[in-house]
């Protein structure tokens, strides 16, 4: 190449950029002007024609929200159901003076200082040209009054919405969860999943409990209608429509009398209890006590009724089931005795002897059994039967916990069930690796002893102890529990079985299954520690109790349960199974502060069965307030 | 030193002109989001911090001397290509496209810092050659331009590729690429659209579809045109009004704070108000290409050039996809349209000019 050519020639690079700056110029006006006859084809030449579209004949898109599926209980009591009523709503931008507005409503329909603080939250999340609810559930007497005085309130309506209702209230709070008004991070959710065109319109998203893990199977999906509206939004006609699909119901495993009974057992007590059918994993009752009014939730809880929910020392929105932790106390032994059993460190006929006490080779310090004087010669069953804790001191140190750890795991100690609700915890199996992870410190010994008698680390659920209960009653062989039996289909009415459980097999040598259970079952007859409970029944019961401690006793000092503050008291267990030879139901009951497991969760457990397995409803329902003081001895 | 010398000194690297014109944009930004927020001071509010971040950002690169401003061009080109790639690689997907960089603290869109990236790498690359310009420069200045817009298309993301490779083009054309080869690459392309059109995503497609026949699909994408048009229209030669646009204020707009916000402008304020906005445009855009004319250097030419046809490219491209003679591809509104990145975008090109501009005499003395 010509190096003349390649060295630079200012003015004329000058001359040429210049030229095209000045094409560039002339681009941008051609581009300009592109624009500006557009614009004036739109504005003036076809005005007429967008300005009819505008003002007189518009098309909207209006989303028909779904009805929320049911929920019903095995024999087909409803437990969540929607029902139709009038809302009186108000458009904040379409409204001059939101103050005066609402007074001058307050003179005919009632609005409460409630109602007003619930609009004033929804004013500050809302965007003002969302309609907001100032009250619900009107009465037709005030839909009457307002549709009357209506042309006095612009910017205010009634509408028809559905609202969700839970007709057991408290009794299924823990169970059902509710619904509430879709917020801010529902919202994120939902697009995250892409999910927000099926939730156009809707106000209502499952937040706890079946409500809120059956979601996607209850809400349905969205329609859409397509109509004409005026220029002041009003619609004219309907061009087109997609009808919406209710979402599916739900047919629970719930036994809704049952679960009613046992709530209502429980007297001022508060607790949990879990039965299952052991057959099949299916959850027949879900209990945790106290409960709560969900319907507050549903219309958006003010902050006194919230406050009251969560400053209460009765903690009523602790789901016990699924989420309290305790120690398991005695009910532990027919586990730790299984145990014994499977690694041969006793053989059932082996006897100790129990003084009273049990100590660690070369220390003085006494692990206490409950008896004071010592129940003498105890062989396995018996000592399931008297609820020896001696003996269990001594099988779980010659056990060693990474042992003890192993063989409970199995049973699902230490793990979540898998059942179908959010939340669960997993409770506490201990071990040597858990505790130098959880506090830097290698496992003595004497860690071990109490780890026998269910009251040194670790900490079972209500559900957890139920699934383990049921594997005892079905010889070992186990499922996940469920609490959701079929879904059936709000299309075709057709129902889909929740029956893809895992079944598993726990291969438990059957004459080792056979002596823990006959102990079980020597629980509940004479000599046993639940005998009352249990008296004038008409089939066998396998039963343990079990007492957790709450507060620790000092060497040499005795619990005596009346010195005690209440919510110091120990925390009754009671599991069981029955009928003890071709078992139907297990289920597990803990009360509380309940003292021993003996008089206050047997009893409890004792009018669960009685109506699942006779249909004896207790008569009256509410009775444990008296039977209590009588058992206390 | 006295506080009206404090002031000139302040003052000294911003080019009044073109505040002027920013300002007026930005007014009129925070009226029409009012109007399009329902009457509420959420957004304006919030958009006015976006406003004072940029300004000041502006700011700074105005008083920064040109040498620096070159000397950032290979950095910022290098870190935006490693992020790209690295969003391609790991990025955030939303929406369906992977486009974000999740930095824990704040997700990043590194293809929006590449619109001032690329036609600041090319430029700094046609000066430093600029002595001994041949095909091959013009070929290896292209590729700066396709590797970037290659990763962004793939995102995928047509609106900001589209801006980018204007911008790109831009410089090829400022600095002399010859007529015969720019009508090559026009039958190139022609060539090569049915090979584009295999590539393009189907919502894309969809979107150039609908342009042809928004009313194929009134429901889905075409319904952003459509309810554009019927706002546009109605507006008339006077508007209905400040506040008063039924189509904005009745919902059926979409995406009316930040795409379609033109839409909103035009139903209130009717073709007069069109006219004063494009002559507002154009004033910006008038006083950017006598900067350019006025610019002292190679590389200063070319990059005051480049962006202020950039600008002029935005105001087109999306006034024109709002009144329906473009597809829609996703370009806000410049200056205009809600947004932080945009603006920070926009306000940096701006601050680049006022350099370009208030620094000059330093070099030519």
């Amino acid at each position: 190449m010509n190096r003349q050519v390649e060295l630079k020639n200012h003015q004329r690079e000058m001359y040429y950029f210049q030229l095209r700056l000045v094409i560039s110029i002339g681009l941008v006006l051609v581009l300009l002007a592109i624009l500006l006859a557009r614009f004036t084809y739109l504005q003036v030449v076809r005005h007429d024609y967008y300005q009819t579209l505008a003002e007189s004949n518009r098309i909207s898109v209006v989303p028909i929200v779904p009805n929320r599926g049911l929920i019903l209980g095995r024999n087909g009591a409803v437990l969540a159901h929607n029902y139709s009523g009038y809302t009186l709503e108000i458009t904040p931008n379409k409204t001059t003076d939101l103050e005066a507005t609402i007074n001058e409503l307050s003179t005919l329909v009632e609005i409460t200082p409630k109602d007003r603080k619930r609009f004033k939250k929804l004013l500050a999340e809302r965007r003002n040209f969302e309609t907001l609810v100032i009250r619900n559930r009107l009465s037709d007497e005030e839909v009457a009054r307002f549709a009357a005085q209506q042309y006095r309130f612009p910017g205010v309506e009634i509408k028809a919405r559905l609202f969700r209702e839970y007709p057991y209230g408290e009794i299924t709070a823990h169970l059902l969860g509710y619904v509430g008004r879709i917020n801010q991070s529902d919202v994120a959710q939902l697009e995250e999943n892409d999910l927000a065109a099926n939730y156009r319109g809707s106000d209502y998203i499952g937040k706890t409990g079946l409500e809120q893990s059956y979601e996607s199977v209850l809400h349905g999906t969205t329609g859409v209608e397509q109509v004409e509206v005026d220029s002041v939004g009003r619609a004219i006609r309907r061009l087109s429509r997609t009808p919406p699909v209710s979402g599916n119901t739900l047919v629970l495993s719930i036994d809704a009398k049952l679960q009613e009974i046992a709530f209502q057992s429980f007297g001022n007590y508060r607790g949990a209890l879990v039965a299952i059918d052991p057959n099949n994993g299916e959850v027949l009752a879900f209990v945790s006590k106290p409960g709560y009014d969900p319907s507050l939730f549903v219309d958006g809880i003010d902050t006194q009724s919230w406050d009251e929910l969560n400053n209460s020392p009765d903690t009523p929105l602790n789901n016990r089931a699924l989420r309290g932790q305790y120690p398991p106390g005695s009910t532990i032994k027919p586990f730790m005795a299984l145990a014994g059993l499977h690694y041969g460190e006793r053989a059932p006929g082996q006897t100790i002897n129990d003084p009273g006490y049990f100590t660690l080779p070369g220390s003085s310090h006494q692990y206490r059994d409950w008896k004071k004087d010592g129940h003498g010669s105890v062989d396995m069953f018996k000592s399931i039967v008297v609820s020896c804790d001696t003996y269990y001191y001594g099988l779980a140190t010659d056990l060693g916990i990474d042992r003890i750890s192993n063989y409970l795991s199995r049973f699902g100690f230490g793990k979540k069930t898998g059942i179908d609700l959010e939340g669960e915890t997993s409770g506490l199996l201990p071990s040597q690796a858990w505790k130098m992870r959880r506090y830097q410190q290698q496992w003595y010994v004497g860690d071990t002893v109490s780890v026998g008698i269910g009251q040194g680390y670790n900490l079972v659920t209500p559900l957890q102890l139920a699934v383990a209960t049921a594997l005892l009653a079905n010889n070992g062989k186990g499922f996940r529990p469920h609490l959701v039996k079929e879904v059936r289909s709000s299309l075709n009415n057709e129902s889909h079985l929740m029956t893809d459980n895992p079944e598993f097999d726990l291969r438990i040598e059957p004459a080792h299954l056979d002596l823990v259970r006959k102990a079980m079952v020597a629980v509940t007859q004479p000599g046993g520690t639940a005998v009352r409970a249990a008296a004038g029944a008409s089939y066998h019961i396998a039963g343990k109790t079990g007492t957790a401690q709450v507060i620790g006793i000092k060497q040499g000092e005795k619990y005596i349960e009346d010195q005690v503050l209440e919510r110091h008291r120990d925390h009754a267990w009671f599991m069981a199974f029955a009928p003890a030879e071709q078992p139907r139901i297990a289920l597990v009951v803990l009360v509380e502060n309940g003292g021993h497991g003996s008089s206050t969760a047997a009893p409890i457990a004792r009018k669960v069965l009685d109506y699942y397995l006779l249909g004896k409803v207790p008569q009256p329902l509410q009775t444990i307030a008296g039977e209590e003081d009588e058992e206390h001895d | 030193m006295t506080r009206r010398q404090l002031w000139l000194r302040f003052i000294a690297h911003l080019d009044r002109p073109l505040l002027l014109g920013i300002c007026l944009l930005l007014l009129v930004s925070l009226l029409v989001l009012y109007s399009a927020d329902n009457t509420d001071w959420g957004l304006p509010l919030s958009q006015m911090l976006n406003i004072a971040v940029a300004l000041t950002c502006m700011w700074l690169v105005a008083n920064l001397p040109l040498h620096y401003l070159m000397r950032t061009a290979v950095p910022v080109y290098l870190l935006g290509m490693a992020l790209l790639i690295s969003v391609a690689l790991f990025g955030e997907i939303s929406h369906g496209a992977r486009r974000w960089l999740d930095l824990g603290v704040t997700t990043l869109q590194p293809s929006e810092l590449m619109k001032i990236g690329v036609p600041l790498m090319m430029a700094w690359y046609f000066e430093k050659h600029e002595a001994t310009l041949t095909l091959k420069n013009y070929f290896i200045a292209a590729l700066l331009l396709l590797m970037p817009v290659a990763l962004i298309m793939r995102q995928p993301d047509l609106g900001t590729a589209i801006l980018i490779s204007a911008s790109g083009f831009y410089v090829l054309f400022l600095a002399g690429l010859s007529w015969r080869v720019m009508g090559g690459l026009l039958v190139a392309v022609l060539v090569s659209a049915p090979l584009t059109w295999s590539m393009l995503h189907d919502y894309q497609r969809l979107r150039i579809l609908m342009l042809l026949d928004p009313s194929q699909d009134a429901l889905g994408k075409g319904y952003h045109t459509i309810q554009a048009t019927i706002a546009v229209g109605s507006g008339g030669l006077l508007g209905k009004g400040y506040l008063k646009g039924t189509q904005a204020h009745l919902d059926f707009l979409p995406e009316r704070t930040t795409d379609f916000i033109f839409a909103v402008y035009s139903e209130e304020f009717g073709l007069i108000g069109n006219l004063i906005l494009l002559s507002l445009y154009f004033f910006v855009i008038a006083r950017g290409f006598i900067i350019t004319a006025n610019a002292s250097t190679y590389f200063t030419r070319l990059m005051a050039g480049s962006i202020t046809l950039t600008f002029a490219t935005y105001a087109f491209v999306n006034m024109g996809m709002v009144s329906g003679i473009l597809p829609v591809v996703g370009v806000p509104l410049p200056l205009v349209s809600y947004g932080g990145t945009s603006m920070l975008t926009l306000l940096l090109g701006f601050g680049m000019l006022m350099s370009i501009e208030t620094h000059k005499k330093l070099i030519k003395t």
